[in-house]
């Protein structure tokens, strides 16, 4: 019976579930989570997007979104000359106002992560833990065949720790939705351990992990929430939306319930894992809704680089609009502010 | 910076035109009442808003003599769908002002202006517009083939929803080619008073609806006046028994629709972030002041504990403050009566031993407030379990098997809602069927359409509201209809109620 397969034992786990880990044991707890009631949970999402955030709080908001901004570019049309752009756009987001925070982190795909690191010279983290207002920047790398997760486990890690060992910061893997969705969560668990191992530098620290549940394709709010529990359990620090390239990636309703999950790690043990909603998100005002879903879901302390991503492109520019409208009082066009 | 201390966002009351004093709204006209005026205040701030006329029986008469006029010489004699036009007209006037009756909702009531926005004056509007479509289609009402309207009605209604209460009395009534005479409640009649401009916006022939502004007094002359056909009520119980007393014999059709003590009963295999929700909208919703609010919360014995603490985290999250200001969750206590009747129980509730929690909240200096209050270890036989607070108390009882949980959920005098949360439907549908409740609600709370009946049993009052059931209280039944006996046996073998489900409600968003 592959059911009783034992998984790896990866620390958390065991903790909660205890020591005979096996695949059923991790389903039986997976499945006995509180189900969600999908009109009552969209109906919360909405009721707190309908926040008013106004003068000082909104320019506090605008500032802490560009500080939580892993500013993206994952195209395959992305070359050395593109991700120097990119982080030229993170190190001065507007040339206009000095005063413009620097974005958290830059995110490309594994092959770009050398240029990225050289383009950020001091400003490069590297192993840092950063700090809003710090102005260290860094380098996060999709992995793991991103964004289909369709390839064998070696090449996975391969990929993986190909793009540590070029300096990034931060891994942002893909879960095997297939493996998932036919009810084998020991293989998806298993997997998260073993890129989280990937990640190990040669000192023996870690790259911080990411792991995409692509929710757009769990389809489910159960789902959803299955997987967010899954993905802690295993060892991820960060749990993240999507990859951006499946309709629908981020919704406030998602992020709510992946922050209700955190939330509810954090009453369990104390410890606390980040969350990063991605794609689909363009506007300073949608921002705003997920600053708000945070601080009154988890708390306001998540509002931090390490707790909270958003993972976007052109929200960075629709944010520095606002900003420049709050300074002057009026609002200003696409073409004052750069393109990158 | 904090950011959870959001700056003010508050909503501007320059879209008020309001005027220093207003007259009673009789025959079309805002005429002088023969009483000594009253002043309007915002429970807020205590300041006064506008001086209102106090209607005496004088007026009542001239009121009713209005309705009874235009009964007979126009609005009996339009046809439904000439009536049907004039609704749809108030709905869209509705929607237009919409802003404005808002501001002037949580200015005069106190609740936030979120709620008046995004709950109030949408469904005041939805009300309307339902019961328009309603007006050339009579006859499919199930009241038999020519149902005839009963001529005047008299309504009187609470302070709790003045606006939402107003459209639940009128729409039906005008739609079944009733005339009205309304009384709004003392402490909240200024949206009533912006609705009779709206009528004269609208062009409604003079005299069809017709408003009566006043206290306890005025409403008695109204309900008791020999010349109104029927008298609808939403309010108290004891004003409710009076009524009833009052009206027995007189053949005046009557539809009480009053308080409640609702259990909202949790099981634990509830969906349990959404649960916690729907508990805070069940009872801290429009501070309280529901009568169907889920002011008794049954907690699955296994899981209450933990629903407890949930349950405080997320209060310590509601913002109590400014009506006005776009981000209030809680608003200010209607009246100082209210205030002092909430906080005379609350403090029964710990005299015989119940433990009180509030999370940290300022309170503003002026005005009536009362911090969200959680009432656990909480037994059967305490007040605050069996009378209804009208506030924002909630009590917490546990419970360990289904059966305990119906038990004391119709254990009380009253009938008028229940909540149950699960993620089993064949559990929810056999709950349901033993609660003795006109409104059930189904993994959510306090969902409001205009397409489903509300309405009690036993000390909740009896008649419908909403719906096809609402058109019934105001109509004659025509040739062809069952009688009664036939009516109440098939009620019986499916009760008249809704279960509400948040499937069903979805798709009408």
């Amino acid at each position: 019976m592959t059911i009783e397969r034992a998984v790896s034992p990866a620390q958390r786990a065991v903790e909660v579930l205890g020591g005979d880990l096996t695949e059923a044991t991790l389903k039986r707890y997976l499945d006995g989570l509180p189900g969600v009631d999908t009109v009552g949970l969209e109906q919360r999402a909405a009721s707190l997007g309908t926040r008013s955030i106004k003068t000082t709080s909104k320019a506090w908001a605008l500032d802490r979104i560009i500080e939580l901004i892993d500013l993206t570019t994952l195209e395959g049309a992305d070359t050395p000359g593109k991700v120097r752009s990119l982080v030229a756009k993170a190190l001065v987001p507007d040339a206009g106002d000095p005063s413009t925070p620097r974005v958290a982190a830059v995110c490309v795909y594994g092959d770009m992560v050398p240029y990225a690191v050289e383009a950020l010279g001091d400003a490069h983290a590297a192993g840092r833990v950063t700090e809003p207002g710090d102005g260290l920047i860094n380098v996060a790398a999709v992995a793991t065949a991103f964004p289909s997760g369709r390839a064998s486990l070696p090449v996975k890690l391969a990929d993986t720790a190909d793009a540590v060992a070029a300096g990034a910061d931060e891994i942002d893997m893909v879960i095997d939705r297939g493996a998932f969705l036919s009810g084998r969560y020991g293989l998806v668990f298993d997997e998260i351990v073993a890129v989280k191992e990937a990640c190990r530098r040669a000192d023996g620290s870690f790259a911080h992990l990411k792991v995409i549940l692509e929710t757009g394709e769990l389809n489910t709010y159960d789902n959803v929430r299955r997987a967010s529990w899954l993905a802690i359990l295993a060892g991820g620090d960060f749990i993240k939306t999507s990859t951006g390239k499946v309709a629908p990636a981020a919704t406030l309703p998602v992020t709510l319930l992946m922050l209700e999950a955190v939330r509810d790690w954090h009453r369990l043990t104390g410890e606390k894992i980040g969350v990063k909603p991605a794609g689909g998100i363009r506007s300073s005002k949608d921002a705003i809704k997920y600053l708000v879903t945070v601080a009154e879901t988890v708390g306001e302390e998540w509002l931090q680089p390490h707790l909270f991503r958003f993972g976007a492109s052109s929200l960075l520019n629709d944010v520095l609009l606002q900003r420049q409208k709050l300074s002057s009082g009026h609002y200003s066009g696409a073409d004052y502010v750069t393109i990158d | 910076m904090s950011f959870l201390e959001y700056a003010p966002a508050p909503e501007s009351t320059a879209i008020l035109d309001l005027k220093p004093e207003y007259g009673l709204f009789i025959d079309g006209e805002f005429t002088p009442a023969a009483g000594e005026s009253f002043l309007t205040i915002s429970p807020a701030t205590e300041k006064p808003i506008a001086r209102i006329a106090n209607g005496t029986e004088a007026d009542v008469d001239r009121a009713v003599a209005a309705a009874r006029k235009a009964y007979e010489k126009t609005w009996s004699r339009m046809s439904g769908r000439d009536r049907g036009k004039y609704l749809f007209r108030i709905a869209r006037l509705v929607q237009e002002r919409a802003r404005e009756l808002a501001v002037a909702e949580s200015l005069d009531n106190g609740k936030p202006i979120k709620e008046s926005r995004d709950v109030d004056v949408p469904l005041v509007a939805a009300w309307f517009f339902y019961y328009a479509g309603w007006a050339d289609k009579l006859e499919y009402a199930g009241v038999g083939a020519n149902p005839r309207s009963l001529g005047v009605a008299a309504q009187v209604i609470p302070w709790n929803f003045p606006l939402l209460m107003l459209a639940w009395k009128i729409a039906p009534a005008l739609a079944a080619g009733n005339t009205v005479v309304l009384k709004p409640a003392e402490t909240t009649p200024l949206t009533a008073l912006l609705f009779a401009e709206i009528l004269q916006q609208a062009d409604l022939p003079a005299g069809v609806v017709n408003i009566v502004t006043g206290a306890g007094e005025t409403g008695r002359a109204l309900v008791n006046h020999p010349d109104v056909n029927k008298v609808a009520f939403t309010g108290s119980t004891a004003v409710g028994r009076e009524i009833a007393r009052s009206t027995a014999g007189t053949g005046k059709k009557l539809t009480l629709e009053l308080g409640g003590k609702a259990a909202n009963i949790v099981f634990d295999d509830a969906p349990i972030d959404q649960a916690i929700e729907g508990i805070v909208n069940g009872i801290f919703f429009n501070q309280g002041h529901v009568c169907c609010a889920g002011s008794r919360l049954l907690v699955q014995e296994s899981i209450h504990d933990e629903v407890v603490e949930r349950l405080k985290s997320r209060l310590e999250t509601l913002r109590v403050g400014d009506p006005l200001d776009k981000n209030t969750d809680v608003g200010a206590i209607n009246s100082a009566e209210q205030l002092a009747r909430i906080r005379e129980l609350s403090e029964i509730g710990e005299a015989e031993g119940a433990e009180r929690w509030s999370p940290a909240c300022e309170l503003p200096e002026n005005g009536f407030w009362f911090a969200p209050t959680i009432f656990t270890n909480v037994s059967t036989s305490h007040r605050i379990a069996r009378e209804e607070i009208f506030g924002p108390v909630l009590s917490v009882l546990s419970f360990r098997t289904p059966a305990e949980a119906i038990a004391k959920a119709n254990n009380t005098p009253y009938g008028l809602s229940a909540g149950i949360w699960s993620e089993k439907g064949s559990r929810i549908l056999a709950v349901a069927d033993k609660l003795r409740a006109g409104v059930i609600w189904a993994n959510t709370f306090n969902r409001f359409d205009p397409a489903s009946p509300f309405g009690g049993y036993k000390e909740s009052g009896y008649g419908r509201e909403g719906g096809r059931h609402g058109l019934a209280a105001y109509l004659k039944e025509g040739a062809g209809a069952m009688s009664e006996s036939a009516v109440r046996s098939r009620r019986d073998a499916s009760p008249e109620r809704a279960v509400l489900s948040q499937s069903t409600t979805k798709e009408e968003q």
